[in-house]
């Protein structure tokens, strides 16, 4: 009965029938992802945390500077021609030392809180589906080690076992799970009442099973946020370990074991030996908080914006 | 109430014995015994296996350990070769300084974050609150080190208004009194402990703030700052006790750093010395001992909280 009557404007499902916006339906990765975004801290952080990564991990290729040769001639040299950030005590130039170091750092950072992540995964996953007796003992030994002092343990281990990169991300991460373990058990004792657990169970799957494909994935937006946390503690570690003077030593380089050199110092007035380092070190932790927190934020849906 | 107590401390307990066994058998996989140390590097196989026998160290594991914590409960800390004096005596040297530069840390920490908590929640959003909140994530996220590098350049060495290295004073007295190199320290600690306590204070605050009582008060006509002062800073430290409790391990392990930094006379600079000499003893009785810390401040903040909320009493 529409006879010459206009045509109608396409349907546009994009729009309500009455004012706003209707967007699509987004996945709950995209809307944190979304909420982290918006979060302007987050985005420094990050900006930060690649800065590193590129200038540490890809400056060597670009910038030669003399780190493995000593050069008393040049030792002590300020900022200058030649030496952008200065030479220290060995004439080794600092900038190709920060980038050595940050390049330990980070692979420590990460390594160590690979390895408390995965432990206290395995731990708190176990402890959460199975309950009972096993649960009891496991969340026991989880206080005990808890209750270690963790610096002291971590420094007589480094002294003994020294100084590489594996051996500290091992010590540093052998003594970081027990927190993920327990948010980890947890996020598991809350999913494994869901009825898609029950339908797997159903279905016939086995314990590691769950675990494997059902609780830990699950389980997935905690375990990224106290990675983030454990990266920054583990850096931090790190660099105590390092500043105490049982880091890493020559011919490899450790921002903590910069410093320890650099305060003999302090009273000299050689500030690019103290300050520059410092700065890597305390921009580096700033940064992965910054993104930690706004992780936390994003995942947490009660705070989202809508 | 008692109920829960009593578990507690039975949960205590229980994880005492387990770190006690941990930390011991760590050590003791590390270092099986202090001969090579005392005999020296030449020492042969036969005069190592001889010293052993003699001084206990071939027993069985278990047997060792039993001794020791038998010994340690007496009062017994075993016996320092390098420092030829006894690990007990050696700790009794230090620990007043230890406990003075620790306690004065903490008590500053309480008497700055309780007012700035407040001050942050009332003023909350402006621009004191933004300042002081964005200052104390930086000095959060700093290492302990960077802090105290960033006084003593700033207070010491650009302006020499305070002293670099801390006081190496015997008696406490003279250590007490001596502010002009203590400060910085002191400094250090309180601005560390300050920068986590007032973010709980502050968002403690922030709740109180949104409570009907508080409402009530104000309705009444009661003065402002007789509503924060009576009503809310009671209700808003209930976070800052368990803080406290679970600050009791810095007592002895945080100090490390600043001691070092300060060269400071105390528990956390013979720990870095023991480390550098391969002091066995040393480290296992303050290994020990820090655990046992870490436990009590557990323990003590669990108890202070039960006894300052009468909300958790009835649970």
């Amino acid at each position: 009965m529409a006879t010459g009557q206009a045509s109608l404007p396409p349907l546009d499902v994009t729009r309500a029938p009455e004012g706003g916006e209707v967007g699509a339906v987004q996945s709950g990765w995209r809307l944190a992802l979304r909420e982290f975004v918006r979060n302007r801290l987050a985005v420094v952080g990050v900006g930060i945390l690649l800065f590193f990564v590129l200038v540490c991990f890809l400056g060597p290729i670009f910038y030669h500077g003399n780190t493995l040769q000593a050069n008393l001639i040049n030792a002590h040299n300020p900022p200058g021609a030649g030496f952008p950030l200065g030479t220290d005590i060995n004439g080794f130039d600092i900038l190709g030392q920060l980038m050595k170091g940050g390049q330990a750092a980070l692979e420590i950072g990460f390594f160590a809180a690979f390895v408390a992540i995965t432990i206290g995964a395995l731990v708190g996953s176990v402890a959460g589906l199975a309950g009972g007796i096993v649960d009891t003992a496991l969340m026991r030994i989880t206080d005990v080690f808890l209750s270690v002092p963790f610096l002291f343990v971590v420094l007589i281990l480094a002294v003994r076992y020294g100084a590489s990169v594996l051996s500290l991300s091992l010590v540093i991460g052998g003594f970081s799970w027990q927190v993920p373990a327990r948010l980890i058990r947890g996020e598991v004792l809350t999913i494994r009442e869901r009825d898609f657990v029950l339908a797997a169970r159903t279905a016939g799957a086995g314990n590691w099973r769950l675990i494997r494909r059902h609780l830990l994935p699950n389980a997935l937006g905690v375990m990224i946020v106290n990675v983030t946390f454990q990266v920054a503690d583990a850096i931090l570690a790190v660099a105590y370990v390092g500043f105490l003077g049982f880091g890493l030593h020559y011919p490899n380089v450790d921002w903590g074991d910069m410093l320890s050199d650099g305060t003999g110092f302090l009273t000299d007035g050689y500030w690019w030996l103290i300050w520059p380092v410092l700065t890597c070190i305390v921009l580096t932790v700033m940064a992965l908080n910054f993104i930690g927190d706004a992780l936390r934020d994003s995942m947490d849906v009660r705070l989202r914006r809508r | 109430m008692t109920a829960y107590l009593l578990r507690r401390l039975g949960t205590s307990i229980i994880v005492l014995i387990g770190i006690s066994i941990f930390i011991y058998l760590l050590l003791h996989a590390i270092y099986p015994s202090p001969a090579r140390a005392v005999l020296g590097l030449r020492a042969n196989n036969a005069q190592i296996a001889a010293w052993n026998k003699e001084n206990g160290y071939a027993r069985p594991v278990i047997e060792q350990y039993l001794s020791y914590m038998n010994a340690l409960i007496h009062g017994n800390l075993g016996y320092s070769y390098s420092n030829n004096q006894t690990v007990a005596s050696l700790f009794q040297e230090r620990v007043a300084r230890s406990a003075y530069l620790s306690g004065a840390g903490l008590v500053l920490a309480v008497l700055i974050a309780l007012p700035l908590g407040i001050f942050q929640a009332v003023k909350r959003n402006s621009l004191g609150d933004s300042a002081l909140t964005s200052a104390a994530f930086i000095l959060y996220s700093m290492p302990v080190f960077a802090l105290g590098l960033i006084l003593i350049q700033v207070f010491a060495l650009s302006f020499p208004l305070l002293g670099f290295e801390a006081s190496q004073s015997t008696s406490l007295w003279t250590v007490i009194g001596d502010w002009h190199d203590m400060l910085l320290p002191i400094l250090t600690l309180t601005l560390i402990s300050v920068a986590l306590f007032s973010r709980y204070m502050r968002s403690a605050s922030i709740d109180v703030l949104a409570q009907d009582y508080i409402k009530v008060a104000r309705a009444k006509g009661l003065p402002e700052r007789l509503v924060l002062s009576r009503h809310m800073v009671r209700n808003a430290s209930l976070p800052m006790v368990t803080l406290i409790g679970l600050s009791l391990p810095a007592l002895l392990a945080g100090n490390l750093i600043t001691e070092f930094l300060f060269n400071y006379q105390g528990l956390g600079l013979l720990f870095y010395n023991s480390l550098g000499k391969e002091d066995y003893p040393v480290l296992l009785a303050y290994t020990l001992i820090g655990a046992v810390f870490v436990v009590a401040g557990n323990l003590v903040a669990d108890i202070a909280l039960t006894v300052a909320d009468p909300r958790i009493r009835l649970a």
